[in-house]
């Protein structure tokens, strides 16, 4: 019965898609926003990744929410899972197998090219696809194989949450600063364009990244260490 | 050409998100249901990535390929894509906290089966 009620759904959702599908029509023209946002970000704030753009600057308060979102994660799952801790490291010790040896040296070895790679993303989000939370996101996946790897290496939390406070303190200073010497809350004019295309250019967009990769690296990888029982 | 591009995306998309939703209502255990959670995510990813496509259209950053001055006419719609990058944010909290809620009541009842767990809190 329960199989059948679930058939239905998945049924009814399917013929609610299908016709989603079918009237769809692929676009033809850009919004008058994606247009302004087009032209807008290389000119004004001088990105040549209009997503970026838009993240940072154009919905800079919304990137700072979901930033705090997951900072919250991070303590909630420390709630969540950080009380038991002496009985959690006793199951774990006693299944005494570690990682083969193919892993650990594969680690090594790639270990440092992730972590590379992270930053390579983080500071490239203006001028190509990439970001402060890709590269945070690739960071603390390369922190996961280490877990993985090492079971026994142990993570600084202490050291993490200072990081990741700092990164977040220096951000809504960048933001404040934007209030003072710029248009507004985030705005990137704090400091100078620079050359179109250029590493260092695009007024803070690359600092800001750098920060949000450094917050968002940090607080994935506690959240990673959490779940490891 | 057959099928433009955002009709596939869209297919895939609402197709992953069928097999969540039967993921979801079909399995008794958590973690199968978190994953048919994820799978529902990804594919609500997809399709409002497929509804920022233009016919025509390349990725919305200017380099040698797409000048200053022509991307507006020849770039994709970027603002799903930065919608996305929230999404795909808070769905990763969302797994995370589902995932921890899993472990306490897996350290609560010793059991992943959503069956058993019929106590009402309040």
């Amino acid at each position: 019965m329960k199989r059948v009620c679930a058939i239905l759904a998945v049924l009814m959702f399917a013929a609610m898609f299908l016709g989603l599908v079918q009237a769809y029509s692929e676009r033809q023209a850009r919004s008058p926003l994606a247009e302004y946002y087009l032209t807008q970000v290389p000119r004004e704030l001088g990105a040549p990744n209009v997503v970026t753009g838009i993240l940072i600057t154009y919905r800079g308060f919304d990137t700072l929410g979901e930033v705090a979102v997951l900072f919250m994660v991070a303590a909630a799952v420390g709630v969540l899972l950080g009380s038991k801790k002496e009985q959690r490291a006793k199951t774990s010790s006693t299944d005494g197998k570690g990682p083969s040896e193919l892993v650990r040296t594969g680690a090594e070895v790639i270990l440092p090219l992730i972590f590379l790679f992270g930053a390579y993303v983080i500071m490239n989000g203006h001028l190509s696809a990439g970001g402060g939370f890709q590269g945070g996101a690739v960071v603390a996946s390369g922190v996961m194989l280490l877990i993985l790897a090492m079971p026994a290496s142990k993570l600084d939390h202490g050291f993490l949450s200072v990081t990741e406070s700092l990164a977040g303190v220096l951000y809504v200073s960048i933001g404040i600063l934007g209030i003072i010497i710029a248009d507004g809350f985030l705005d990137s004019h704090v400091l100078p364009l620079g050359k179109f295309g250029t590493l260092l250019s695009a007024g803070a967009i690359p600092l800001i990244s750098a920060l949000l990769g450094i917050k968002v690296g940090a607080e994935l990888s506690v959240v990673i260490d959490r779940f490891r029982s | 050409m057959g099928l433009p591009v955002s009709q596939i995306l869209l297919v895939t998309g609402f197709l992953l998100i069928l097999i969540g939703i039967w993921g979801i209502l079909a399995h008794r255990n958590i973690l199968r249901i978190i994953i048919g959670f994820s799978l529902i995510d990804t594919g609500i990813h997809v399709v409002m990535v497929a509804t920022g496509y233009v016919t025509g259209g390349t990725a919305p950053i200017i380099d040698a390929a797409l000048g200053k001055a022509d991307a507006a006419a020849n770039a994709v719609d970027p603002i799903p894509s930065a919608l996305v990058v929230t999404a795909i944010v808070i769905g990763f909290s969302v797994t995370a906290i589902m995932l921890s809620f899993a472990i306490r009541l897996y350290d609560a009842k010793k059991t992943l089966d959503i069956d058993a767990i019929t106590d009402s809190k309040w």
